[in-house]
Parts: C-alpha cells; sequence; structure tokens
C-alpha cells in the first residue's frame, strides 16, 4: 500500500491501493463464521487474536452505481449525515462516544457499496455495534444541519476533484468511456446535482436503501464468533426489514469505436488514461478470463520489475509515470486502465502510441515464464502480508459480500492466479483490449499563473 | 516519490484525517504505555542499532533501516538525500535496476525506499522460508553498502524528479507546504522541500551522491527495525547478514536547533499570499514546534490532540467543519522531529471564505491558548488516546513504525510502557502553562494559495 494522493487523503490510498491488488486467499474457511439474522441481515465473523482489537465494518448495497441522473452524489452525502444525529443519539455524538472509547472512525462511499467503520479494543465492540444499530434506521436528518454538510461535501469536491487537474481528466474520462452504466457519474457527484439536492431526496434514500436486508457487518479481530453473534442479534435482531424494489441490471451498451477525449485545465503536466472495456468477477461467463486479465495487468504493472517500470519508465525513458490497474471486484463491466505521465522531451502522442505497443505486445506474443512465475511468486506472498491488517481482511470480506460475491473466493484466488496460462493472457489480450472497445482521455495543460505576495508584519495591516 | 501515477481514489470518506504528514505522524506518534512489546537491542560491532521485536504468527519478517541521512543532511544541493536513497534500488556493481528489482519479486519480498528531512528509509518485506529470505537480504545488503550510483540511472531520476517537482506546481497544497516550510525554517535545513529544488537537482553529480553515502550510509549512523517471525539468534544473523560491510565511520554531526518560539519575530511571522487558479485557497498557519527529546512533549501532545489533532471531535474542526461548514479538512498537529519539527493548522476552503476561515482558526487557537482545554476535554483525550493504545501495535507494520523511531530518536526503550502514565498525568493547567509559553499566534507564518482575485 502507499500514498500516492496529494494532502488530506491518507486513508483513501490505502483503499485505492486494496482495489488494485489481489486478494487474499486466507485459508479463510478456517477462521471465518457466516451466520444470518432472521431480518435478512448477513453477519461474517473472522477471529484474528495476534492482538487485542477489532475492527466492525457496516456494508450497505447502495453507491453512486445506485443513483440516477439529478442526484448524483446522493449516497455520499448521506454517508455524512449518519453523522449528524439520530433519535437517540444527537448530532457529532457517535464520533464523540467512539474517540472516548480509544476508537477510530470513519466511512467510505464506492461506486457499490458504502460502509462504516470503527476500530477498538476488542472489549468496546458492543458500543460500536449499539450505535451502528440506531442509525440503521433511526436517522433525523436535520434541515440546518444538511445545509452545513452539503457546503463540507461541496468542498470536499473542490479538494478533491475540481482542483486537481489528474482527478477531473478522469471524472471526465468515466464520462465518456461509461454510456448508460451507472458508472458514468462520479461517486462524489457532479457540482450541479450537489447544489440542487434537497433534504428530502436524502430521507427517500435512506429509507430505501438503509436496513437489515440491504447490509453485511464484518468483524475481524480478538472475538469469539459465537458470543459476538448473540451480542450482535441482540443490537441489530429487532431492526424490521424492508421491501426492496429488485435492482435494474444497468449493463452498458456495447462501445462500437475508439473515443477519445480532451481536458483542458490549469496543470504543469499533460496526462493520460487509457480504457478497455472488461467484464469481472461478477459478470463474466467465463470466470477464467477475470483471472486472466488480472494477471495480465501485474504483468503490465505488479511491482518495480514489471514491463510499465522496466520498459516505459528505465527502458525508453518516455514516462516519468505509468501505471495499469484492472479492479475484478467491480459491480458492473469495468475496465482495464493505463496511465502515465510523459517523461521531458516525449510527447503525449508518443506515449500513447508506446502504450498501446505495450497491449500489442500482449495480443502478439506470450508472456514468458518468468514474468508469470513472478507474480505467481507475488500472489503467494501478499497473501500472507495482508493478513498483517485486520481492516484489510474485513476490507475484503465487505466487498465482495457487497458486490454480490462471496468470501469464500478469498480461498480460492492464489489457485485461481496460479492456473493461468501464457496462453490465456494473450487470449484476453485479444479478445478484450482491442481499438473499439478503447476510450482515451487527455490532459492539455493551460498556463498556471503564480505570483507570490509577501506582507510582513503586525496580522491588522496585511490587508485581508 | 511525488509523482502520482495512480487514478483518482474510488472511495471518498466522510473525513481525510487531516495532512498526510499526520500519518507519519500517526507511524511516530508514541502512545500509550499499557505495557507495549517487550523490545530487545543490541549493536553491532559496526555501531548499527539493531531493535527487535518477535511475531511469531505470521510466516514473514519486516526490516526498515533508517539513516540519520535524511534531506536535513543536503547541504548545499536539496535533493542529494533523495536521489542518494532512491539510487539505491539502482543497483550494485553487478547488478542493474531491473535485475535489482526481479530478484526481489521473484520471492515475492517487497523493497522500497523513502526519504523524510530527518530519516533516509529502506523497507523490506518478505516470507520467512529461507529459500525465499535468504536471497532477499543478501541482495539488499549488496545494495545498501555498494550502490553503483551509475551515470545514466541518475541521469534518468534527475528528470523523472524534474517531472516531480513541476507537478507539485500544479497542486495548491503542495504548493502551500513547501512555502509554508521555507517560512518556518529560513536557512536551517527544514526548510527546503525533500524533493530539492529545480536549480539543485539539476547541478547534483553522480560524485555528490558517492560522497554523500560514503559519509552518511555508515554503521554508526544506522539504525535496523526488525520484526517477525525469527528467534533472536536468526534476527541478530539477519541483522548481521544485512549491515557486515558497512563501514563504522561516524555518525553524523547534531542538526543545528532552533529557538522555540523563534527569537527573530520577522523571519517567521511572514504572511504570504500565492495566487493560483483553483476553486479553493489552501490555508496553512504555524511555526517551529518541538523535537521527540522535548521536555513539553506530552502538554502539547495532549493539547494538541484537543485542539485540532482528533478528527472531527476536535476543537478546530468543530468551528471550521461542523458548526459553519467552511472546510473538507481542519486540523492541527505537532510533527516532532529531531529537531523542533513544525506546529500546524490547515484547512482549505472556497476562496471567497478563506479570511472568514482564517479568522476563525485563529480565534479558535487563540482561544485555546487563553482558556486552555476543560476538564471534561482533558479526561475525553486521554481516554481516547490510552484506551486507543492497542489499536497502534496491532500489526507488524505499526510495530517497526513504532521500534524505528524509538530507535532513531533514541527514545527509552520503555517508551511505550510509560506512554500511557505520562499522558495521564498530564494536567488542565500544563496544558495551559506549555501553550502559553511554548505557541504564539502573532508569530506565527500564515500561507494562502488560492485564486486571489475571487476573494
Amino acid at each position: 500500500m502507499y500514498i500516492a494522493n496529494k494532502n488530506i487523503l491518507p486513508i483513501i490510498p490505502l483503499a485505492w491501493a486494496f482495489l488494485i491488488s489481489p486478494p487474499v486467499q486466507a485459508a479463510a474457511s478456517k477462521t471465518v463464521h457466516e451466520y444470518k439474522l432472521t431480518n435478512g441481515m448477513k453477519l461474517i465473523i473472522k477471529e484474528d487474536h495476534r492482538a487485542p482489537v477489532v475492527v466492525s465494518q457496516i456494508w450497505y448495497k447502495v453507491g453512486s452505481a445506485n443513483e440516477h441522473s439529478g442526484i448524483t452524489g446522493i449516497s455520499h452525502v448521506l454517508e455524512h449525515m449518519m453523522f449528524k444525529g439520530t433519535r437517540q443519539v444527537p448530532a457529532g455524538e457517535f464520533s464523540r462516544i467512539i474517540s472516548i472509547n480509544g476508537g477510530r472512525e470513519n466511512a467510505f462511499t464506492g461506486q457499490d457499496y458504502t460502509a462504516y467503520f470503527q476500530q477498538l479494543s476488542s472489549d468496546r465492540l458492543p458500543i460500536s455495534l449499539r450505535l451502528e444499530a440506531d442509525r440503521m434506521r433511526g436517522l433525523v436528518l436535520p434541515d440546518d444541519e444538511f445545509e452545513k454538510e452539503l457546503n463540507v461535501v461541496m468542498e470536499e469536491r473542490r479538494l478533491r476533484t475540481e482542483d486537481d487537474p489528474q482527478a477531473k481528466l478522469y471524472e471526465q474520462f468515466n464520462a465518456a468511456a461509461y454510456v448508460n452504466s451507472p458508472y458514468h457519474n462520479p461517486i462524489i457527484g457532479w457540482m450541479d446535482d450537489l447544489k440542487n439536492l434537497k433534504i428530502n431526496d436524502l430521507k427517500a434514500w435512506y429509507q430505501h436503501w438503509y436496513a437489515p436486508n440491504n447490509a453485511t457487518l464484518v468483524i475481524v479481530g480478538d472475538v469469539d464468533p459465537d458470543q459476538t453473534h448473540t451480542l450482535v442479534k441482540r443490537y441489530f435482531g429487532r431492526i424490521n426489514p424492508i421491501q426492496g424494489a429488485p435492482l435494474k441490471p444497468r449493463n452498458e451498451t456495447i462501445q462500437q469505436g475508439l473515443r477519445r477525449i480532451t481536458v483542458k485545465a490549469p496543470a504543469e503536466l499533460p496526462y493520460l488514461i487509457l480504457g478497455y472495456k472488461t467484464p469481472v468477477l461478477r459478470t463474466a461467463t467465463d470466470k477464467t478470463d477475470v483471472y486472466a486479465l488480472e494477471m495480465l495487468a501485474s504483468i503490465l504493472d505488479g511491482g518495480n520489475s514489471a514491463r510499465m517500470a522496466r520498459e516505459l519508465i528505465r527502458g525508453q525513458q518516455i514516462a516519468a509515470s505509468a501505471s495499469a490497474s484492472y479492479d475484478l471486484l467491480a459491480g458492473h463491466d469495468s475496465l482495464l486502465l493505463l496511465d502515465a505521465t510523459p517523461a521531458p522531451g516525449t510527447s503525449v502522442a508518443d506515449l500513447e502510441k508506446q502504450l498501446r505497443t505495450q497491449i500489442q505486445k500482449l495480443q502478439q506474443q506470450p508472456v514468458t515464464d518468468e514474468e508469470l512465475a513472478r507474480v505467481k511468486a507475488q500472489v503467494v506472498a501478499e497473501n500472507v502480508y495482508q493478513r498483517d491488517s485486520v481492516f484489510y481482511q474485513a476490507m475484503q470480506i465487505g466487498i465482495l459480500e457487497t458486490v454480490g460475491l462471496s468470501w469464500r473466493l478469498l480461498d480460492h484466488y492464489v489457485e485461481n492466479i496460479r492456473a493461468v496460462t501464457a496462453a490465456q493472457v494473450q487470449q484476453v489480450a485479444q479478445k478484450y483490449l482491442n481499438d473499439d472497445q478503447l476510450t482515451i482521455a487527455v490532459l492539455e495543460p493551460l498556463p498556471i499563473e503564480q505570483k507570490a505576495q509577501q506582507m510582513t508584519g503586525p496580522r491588522g495591516n496585511h490587508g485581508h | 516519490m511525488a509523482i502520482n501515477p495512480t487514478l483518482q481514489p474510488k472511495l471518498t470518506f466522510i473525513h481525510g484525517l487531516r495532512h498526510r504528514i499526520l500519518l507519519i505522524l500517526a507511524l511516530l506518534a508514541p502512545t500509550a504505555g499499557i505495557a507495549g512489546p517487550a523490545i530487545q537491542h543490541w549493536t553491532t560491532s559496526n555501531g548499527v542499532q539493531v531493535y527487535f521485536v518477535p511475531a511469531p504468527d505470521l510466516p514473514m519478517v519486516d526490516v526498515r533501516i533508517v539513516i540519520d541521512a535524511g534531506s536535513a543532511r543536503d547541504g548545499q544541493l536539496p535533493g542529494l538525500a533523495f536521489l542518494s536513497n532512491k539510487l539505491i534500488k539502482d543497483g550494485d556493481f553487478g547488478l542493474d535496476a531491473d535485475q535489482v528489482a526481479t530478484g526481489f519479486e521473484r520471492v515475492g519480498a517487497r523493497f522500497s525506499t523513502t526519504c523524510y528531512r530527518d530519516m533516509a528509509i529502506i523497507d523490506l518485506r518478505s516470507l520467512t522460508d529461507p529459500e525465499l529470505l535468504n536471497p532477499t537480504i543478501q541482495l539488499a545488503a549488496q545494495l545498501v553498502t555498494k550502490p553503483a550510483f551509475q551515470e545514466d540511472s541518475l541521469e534518468r531520476e534527475r528528470q523523472i524528479l524534474l517531472v516531480a517537482l513541476q507537478e507539485r506546481l500544479q497542486s495548491p497544497s503542495d504548493i502551500a507546504n513547501d512555502a509554508f516550510m521555507a517560512a518556518l525554517y529560513a536557512d536551517h535545513p527544514y526548510a527546503t522541500p525533500t524533493e530539492g529544488t529545480v536549480a539543485s537537482v539539476k547541478a547534483i553529480k553522480r560524485s555528490d551522491l558517492v560522497t554523500f553515502h560514503n559519509r552518511y550510509y555508515v554503521g554508526r549512523n544506522t539504525t535496523v527495525a526488525i520484526v517477525g517471525a525469527l528467534n533472536r539468534a536468526t534476527a541478530e544473523k539477519l541483522a548481521w547478514s544485512m549491515v557486515k560491510d558497512i563501514p563504522a565511520g561516524r555518525g553524523a554531526p547534531m542538526l543545528t536547533p532552533l529557538a522555540t518560539p523563534p527569537a527573530d519575530k520577522t523571519t517567521n511571522n511572514a504572511q504570504i499570499r500565492i495566487q493560483h487558479p483553483s476553486t479553493q485557497t489552501h490555508i496553512l498557519i504555524g511555526q517551529p514546534g518541538i523535537s521527540y527529546d522535548d521536555a513539553d512533549y506530552f502538554p502539547l501532545y495532549v493539547g494538541n490532540h484537543i485542539l485540532g489533532g482528533s478528527g472531527l471531535v476536535s476543537r478546530i474542526s468543530e468551528e471550521i467543519r461542523e458548526k459553519r461548514g467552511l472546510s473538507y479538512s481542519a486540523y492541527s498537529y505537532f510533527n516532532p522531529m529531531r529537531q523542533a519539527g513544525p506546529f500546524v493548522i490547515g484547512l482549505q476552503t472556497r476562496n471567497d471564505q478563506a479570511n472568514e476561515a482564517h479568522k476563525v482558526a485563529l480565534e479558535t487557537i487563540k482561544q485555546f491558548i487563553e482558556t486552555g482545554p476543560t476538564v471534561t476535554e482533558l479526561e475525553e483525550s486521554k481516554q481516547n488516546i490510552t484506551g486507543g493504545f492497542p489499536l497502534r501495535l496491532s500489526s507488524n507494520k505499526k510495530i517497526i513504525g513504532m521500534l524505528a523511531t524509538i530507535g532513531f530518536y533514541q527514545l527509552p526503550l520503555d517508551y511505550l510502557d510509560t506512554f500511557t502514565t505520562k499522558v495521564d498525568l498530564v494536567s488542565v493547567e500544563m496544558i495551559k502553562e506549555a501553550f502559553t509559553r511554548r505557541v504564539h499566534p502573532e508569530k506565527m507564518a500564515t500561507i494562502m494559495v488560492g485564486n486571489l482575485e475571487s476573494e
């Protein structure tokens, strides 16, 4: 896991790194316990007794992919409002109670889920369960808190997207690559939709999605499974399920030719994103394709010895940075992504050509045994390394369950990757990575004019 | 590495946990002392300090080598420490960068380098299976001992670093940080960015790297931390295999101490506004703060936890975000370093709200210094710090961060064991007294980066 982004977002890249790195085989079935409450809520407990701590994550099956035009960003705004008070617990109290119990908490919204978590000493778990059960149905959503929090979210959007040229390009890229798939819209929502969001929109959204039969509770740490199950039943068992309308599939319409967009924004550096339409684990008819795509992404960018670093950054020295990623755990058909910043003296057009040459190479020649062996060794090792973090283990279970897969897949991930052959990698490169399925986005920098004003002296005199 | 190769993160969080420096702080920030892990310590014959905590549960080992060769040692060439550290990965006289990368990755090992102002870090993570671990250790030892610093490697990394420096200029947050450190530290080595400056990065020669490495990458200037499924004998053997060919050399000289509060008012209370075509103004306010061995460490640490160090619950977040909706992230922190690291208050807000937010932040800190925390605030903060102590040691990764910090800053071996006790001893009066004496809003530097025309 590494920190790549700027400013205040340490936790984000962690999660991002998760999404682009392979999940783990943890011999999970031996230590994982699955329960279902009578109201439909799923409970998954994984024992990890290395330290006297626990992480509790509740995952709701709602994210930006459930939204429609006009209310984009609503899932994320609601996530913020979940800290703004229930009938039992006033605004701000949730965070205060977790804090005085030595806990850490946060929440995140993705395309396919919204999740809330607390990390605590394992004896404090009941506190987290009580609070989380309370806000599953008891949220008040006061108007004045909503107005302030909407401003906070708009500041968040400015910070993450408006003032970050690469993020802006990525947002426009998604809007071009996906036509009717819900991945067309940004998780944080379009600014205009945020401005026009109303408290009643949130109330309806909350009523529709926040219920035990739309949630999975994942608990990992130093706990006894059966005792914890009893505890969870005590807090969540009485909450009534709701009747939800079945989800529309919203499958992306078939792309019929290369798409290309340009974004002009104040920036110092050009930047390039390429994305090829690909199936994911949930949607693929042939699951081996997905593992082959996962292998392919690691051949390109699974470390400092992978092709992007070896050939583009070091060998040809045409990229200052270059990466490839593929998220096999997305809920809808997704993309194999390449992105890069040119090295000094290289044009964006040349860099694009070389990135596409990399894809052609994968289509024309089988990858080497050495490369396959390298990725397989890494997957085996990462499988152990990932068990160093209870949070990460809970994330894996939560994502799998929430996008409609099973945590049991964790047990088979390593063997599925190890089964991938060079011929399969070549086949998926030919099958999916063709130009008609390609979208290209280029950031064209506009000049930034910088000037500093220095005003020393007593605070009252510097004119602002 | 400052270049951001990833696309926008796919998740968006309720709160951003302050600044990225805080991530380091979280790692370094000592914590409460309900007994920590038993730390074993020894010194090798060439002067390397080794710290070890056995962690038998997972068949893996982490090694962190910390050298007192961070950018504070750059001298006249900012970026020198950064490049010396980065180019370790580029091989010795027998292996090139491709072979090095393959050497680690074919056995599933991770090898990385990081450079801060105080520390140059080399991290290694491997499975403990000897067939995988032994070649990993051997390769790492070669690189640490005699990196080649080939001309073509330097040239390539120089170009990449120049791009990274250019990229910093499109980020209002990076621009603010660089200006902030420059304003706070003036002539002190902490003033320049770890990544260096364009002029200096262009000027660095291979011989500079060699000289730097020979001077600083020596036994008496090196700390090794080990956490993993090893016994003491194996850990000793591992540490020795890594460092046995490093000459003892001599430790780096003491860095110039900083007067805190700053003696010269005019150099530190700079008010700097930088025009940038962003929709938000990034605001940083601060002054030099504390070192790890500062006598006021605990009152300031606990006090800041209440002021701006505990996420949504802190006063600054309450005033800026919760009450007024002015910013997504509003925080304060002390970043303890070898010499007084910065005390920072930070936020970002829509350009037209910048002056209002700045005013609220300043009033909040002034008010805090004047009246101190309430008894309840202090109690609740202590409960958070001490109650959350086990979370800070709940993984090998967290433990090795602590271990390396304890070793590098030469903190006592019972540092973790006594931490909660020291936190519990802090009183309202101690916080008020320490903040009054040490924190001076009227002398602080203020940096504002944003679109001034639209304010």
